[in-house]
């Protein structure tokens, strides 16, 4: 199985502006005029969303986009939820150490895979290819019941790994399929005379994967930091089935907690507010970095050329 | 050159040996998650599914009764098969024609292509529970859907509460989610080599006709890339209807109209209510059944790819 890495990837040559007009025809003016139709209806929840989280409670069943006073108390209201600045933290320790976890492993194993030459290799590359295709749900059932008897000696509080962060974190130390295949393709493509100067130099395999291969792969590194962490951050089901106790959730969880202190039918205002205070770090790291989320994408649809 | 210094010569005479070892070594971290993480569990879950098992006691092997049950028995299990099937077969078609069209929009050379691309890909990185709330608040029965609806004259329906417009509720929502797709169609479309556009050209074709006979005959592979991990995903749909159905997931929403495998799956395993939880044997034959539906599906795609879908590679 080989695959090229498509051009778009070679992030060095997209400069191009956001906008370029060229010769226009009536065709292109059509389709411009229905994209900017679908643009604005894919624009307009995010609207609604701001335009809710700022309404009184009395506001929310009128259809007005500007609320008629701007109640910026709904934000405070969210952080003073439940134990909101703990859930936010969890978060972060969660989603950070995930993301450095899956940047070390993976990069070292597709380091192996793509320029040390042993024997088995090739087979044990078809096994995590093999395994990009293997539904999580499969190994659902097994890893809880796997981590709830390996001990924890106490760490957080906890006998087993359930009910600590080890579950959501340490598993990402073990590198993950796609990663390494697309950090593989990547290494590659970097000559391997670079290597060989820089072990002629007294430099060790390790040094090697850390201050030259690793610099000259950047760009899929950005892809897989950015994709953990949107993973990570936005993790639903993980939460959901390891961590039990209040203080130990993460945002996901805690959002949902006020669906259930509202007893079934939410505070709008309040909820939108929550909720766009947890999806904004997403939505700032996707602005800043788009290409990498989009040239990432592009690159899963590989498979299928 | 400075092949004859000692060191060098040392490190050219068994250069295998040690790369080997570092070889291994560096590929440990992946070959420890995989024995413990998945290979392990795998076996074990295997196991389980033939087995009376609730985590507590130790498993005791019960023979295919698991299986058994699975299909003779389990009106649950059918309608969480029938709703994974409504959403494959409704959903989906839909998905891939508005994904196309958009794709060949965005690639008919209109102005501001890549800004377009970044706002149409924008909803994709919101997965979790926030844009799930969101579009609950958007389909609400008074909510902002409905009220546009009424512009046209339409009585719009009470989506996620109405046990008849869960489903469609969640394909309206999906919509949102389309930009991933569009992408990768689009990648598709870009990778087409331009010389059969030109040679289309030379020949007299127009703009349709080049797109019906060049695009998306070559796209087919993309296509099929595309309703295989489709059909994956929809089979693990368990968030947006954990979520959306409330305080009755576990039940599966409104008369089980969201009861998806995966939802199904989890109350059986850690439901507290519902058909009763901690059946970790009679769920782990479900998530085995739901691994033997995917390899078969993939299976079958790679079969009829080689009949049906053009390779470019094949000429």
């Amino acid at each position: 199985m080989e695959i090229t890495l498509p051009k778009s990837l070679d992030v060095s040559k997209t400069s191009k502006p956001l906008f370029q007009m060229g010769k226009l025809s009536v065709g292109k003016i059509l389709g411009l005029l229905l994209m900017l139709w679908v643009t604005f209806l894919f624009i307009v929840p995010f609207l609604w969303m701001i335009s809710t989280s700022l309404k009184e409670p009395s506001d929310l069943a009128g259809m007005n986009w500007i609320p008629s006073r701007l109640a910026f108390e709904n934000y405070v209201d969210a952080f003073r939820f439940g134990m909101w600045p703990q859930w936010t933290l969890n978060t972060v320790i969660i989603t950070l150490t995930a993301v450095i976890g899956q940047v070390l492993s993976s990069s070292l194993v597709a380091y192996s895979f793509a320029r040390l030459r042993w024997h088995g290799r090739d087979v044990l590359f078809s096994i995590v290819l093999a395994t990009m295709m293997l539904p999580s749900v499969v190994t659902m059932i097994p890893q809880f019941v796997l981590f709830s008897k390996l001990p924890a000696f106490g760490f957080m509080g906890s006998k087993v790994w359930i009910n600590t962060f080890l579950p959501l974190t340490v598993p990402a130390f073990t590198g993950n399929a796609f990663y390494i295949f697309l950090l593989r393709q990547f290494m590659r493509g970097i000559p391997m005379e670079l290597s060989e100067a820089a072990k002629m130099d007294g430099a060790s395999e390790l040094r090697v994967w850390w201050s030259i291969v690793l610099p000259l792969t950047k760009p899929a590194v950005a892809t897989v930091v950015i994709f953990t962490f949107q993973g990570a951050w936005q993790d639903f089901m993980g939460p959901l089935l390891y961590l039990q106790s209040e203080k130990l959730y993460t945002l996901q969880l805690g959002l949902r907690q006020f669906e259930a202190a509202a007893g079934g039918s939410p505070a709008w205002n309040w909820l939108m507010a929550a909720s766009l205070l947890v999806m904004l770090p997403v939505l700032l790291v996707f602005v800043l970095f788009q290409r990498y989320f989009i040239e990432g994408i592009s690159f899963s649809g590989m498979g299928g050329r | 050159m400075t092949a004859t210094t000692p060191l060098v010569r040392r490190q050219l005479l068994r250069p295998s040996i040690r790369e080997e070892i570092l070889g291994w070594l560096f590929a440990m971290p992946w070959i420890f998650g995989f024995l413990l993480f998945t290979a392990g569990p795998m076996l074990f879950s295997l196991y389980t599914s033939f087995s009376k098992y609730n985590i507590i006691r130790a498993p005791t092997l019960i023979g295919i009764e698991n299986y058994q049950k699975l299909f003779t028995s389990d009106p649950f299990f059918s309608k969480a098969l029938a709703n994974t099937f409504w959403m494959v077969l409704v959903k989906m078609p839909i998905v891939m024609v508005v994904a196309v069209g958009l794709a060949l929009l965005l690639n008919s050379g209109i102005p501001g292509d890549r800004f377009f691309r970044m706002i149409i890909y924008l909803p994709n990185v919101l997965s979790g529970v926030a844009a799930i709330f969101l579009w609950q608040w958007i389909l609400s029965p008074k909510g902002l859907f409905n009220n546009a609806l009424s512009l046209f004259g339409i009585d719009g329906p009470g989506w996620f509460v109405d046990p008849n417009w869960t489903k469609p509720g969640m394909v309206v929502m999906g919509m949102w989610w389309i930009g991933g797709n569009v992408l990768i169609y689009l990648a598709g479309i870009k990778g087409i080599p331009k010389e059969l556009y030109e040679a289309a050209s030379i020949d007299g074709a127009k703009g349709w006709a080049k797109t019906r006979y060049i695009t998306l005959p070559l796209l087919s592979p993309t296509i099929f890339f595309e309703v295989v991990t489709g059909i994956i995903g929809t089979f693990q749909i368990f968030t947006t209807a954990f979520i959306l159905s409330g305080k009755t997931a576990h039940l599966g929403g409104p008369e089980q109209s969201m009861l998806f495998y995966v939802l199904y799956l989890y109350n059986r395993a850690f439901g507290k209510v519902g058909p009763g939880g901690f059946q970790m044997g009679y769920a782990s034959a479900m998530a085995w059944v739901l691994f033997i539906i995917i390899l078969a599906i993939t299976g079958l795609q790679l079969w009829l790819a080689k009949r049906w879908v053009y390779y470019e590679s094949d000429r």
